[in-house]
């Protein structure tokens, strides 16, 4: 599958080998920590953050729901709880 | 402007364990029942309290019908989809709506993905399709609702596709499942809100104000039909 930004796919392909490993083998397996993808994440995020700016894509208008209340129509108020993403 | 929400609810089995199902759900595209989906990215991912929080990123293409691709530029639509994977309780829900237009209509979709008795997994597929377009709503609903239900199917059979290529000796629960899409409940209403939006529509309970307010409508919805058909045919 294609990144949203052209200059990424290579970046993407790469994060996602990563994950799809550390997922099968050890997230699944009750290990929690998730350090081991977190350096190509960064570099790869940072790639989409850009393509994402440069299409104009806005996402301000679901930046307040990252919630586990999801079911519930009141996520947004959860929300301030707990920060989703420090990117 | 009154706000109304139409739900709809799909239960689908995959004959496959959970941790296969989470585990090709991340290379669920692309798939033959897929060439609608454009890209797909990761922009946020963390563990919390042992649980997996995702955001992602897709775009989906629209393809025009004949009548509308006159009217407007065929952009892709941009949906954006969290989920939260508690690998311990063995839950995976996954939440997706789309991105901008919302006014005119928002699908917001929330599928759950749990273990059975038997081994497999149901995905309990639910749609909340609202519009805020006056006098047009319920027709985009009942449109929206239709197109999540034919959609269904499809969505399925790509995954499907993708858990068998994946996981060619592990069928569970007998593979008695196999195409096993039931709408168990089909489309409800549901008035969520009543909100009185801006100034524009005034007071509903005069008549020549109600009568204003749905020309305003008619106009909002015709200066947003090339918008509204572009919603309209975008695939799940």
């Amino acid at each position: 599958m294609s990144s949203v930004g052209e200059d990424c796919n290579e970046l993407k392909q790469q994060y996602d080998a990563c994950f799809n490993s550390w997922f099968s083998e050890r997230f699944l397996k009750g290990q929690t920590d998730d350090s081991a993808c977190a350096p190509i994440f960064r570099i790869y995020k940072e790639c989409v953050k850009r393509a994402i700016k440069e299409k104009k894509i806005d996402l301000r208008e679901i930046d307040p729901i990252f919630e586990t209340g999801i079911e519930d129509d009141n996520a947004n108020r959860s929300a301030g709880n707990h920060q989703a993403g420090k990117s | 402007m009154v706000v109304a929400a139409s739900t709809c609810r799909t239960e689908t089995v995959f004959d496959y364990s959970w941790m296969n199902v989470v585990i090709a759900y991340w290379n669920r595209y692309p798939n033959p029942s897929s060439a609608h989906v454009l890209t797909e990215d990761t922009i946020q991912r963390e563990v919390r309290d042992g649980k997996l929080f995702s955001r992602r990123l897709l775009s989906k293409t629209n393809p025009v019908p004949k009548w509308g691709a006159r009217f407007y530029n065929n952009v892709p639509v941009k949906i954006v989809e969290d989920s939260v994977l508690d690998p311990v309780k063995k839950t995976f829900t996954t939440f997706t709506r789309n991105l901008g237009m919302t006014k005119i209509m928002k699908v917001d979709e929330i599928v759950i993905y749990t273990e059975q008795k038997d081994g497999s997994t149901l995905a309990v597929r639910r749609a909340y399709i609202s519009s805020q377009v006056f006098g047009f709503s319920r027709a985009i609903r009942a449109f929206g609702i239709e197109r999540f239900k034919a959609n269904g199917n499809k969505a399925s059979n790509g995954f499907n596709y993708v858990l068998r290529r994946m996981f060619p000796d592990s069928l569970v629960g007998g593979g008695h499942h196999q195409h096993a899409v039931t709408t168990t409940s089909s489309a409800g209403e549901l008035a969520v809100a009543t909100t009185t939006v801006s100034t524009t529509n005034g007071n509903h309970n005069n008549p020549g104000t109600l009568k204003s307010a749905a020309k305003v409508g008619y106009e909002f919805f015709k200066s947003h039909a090339s918008k509204i058909a572009q919603l309209f045919s975008v695939k799940n």
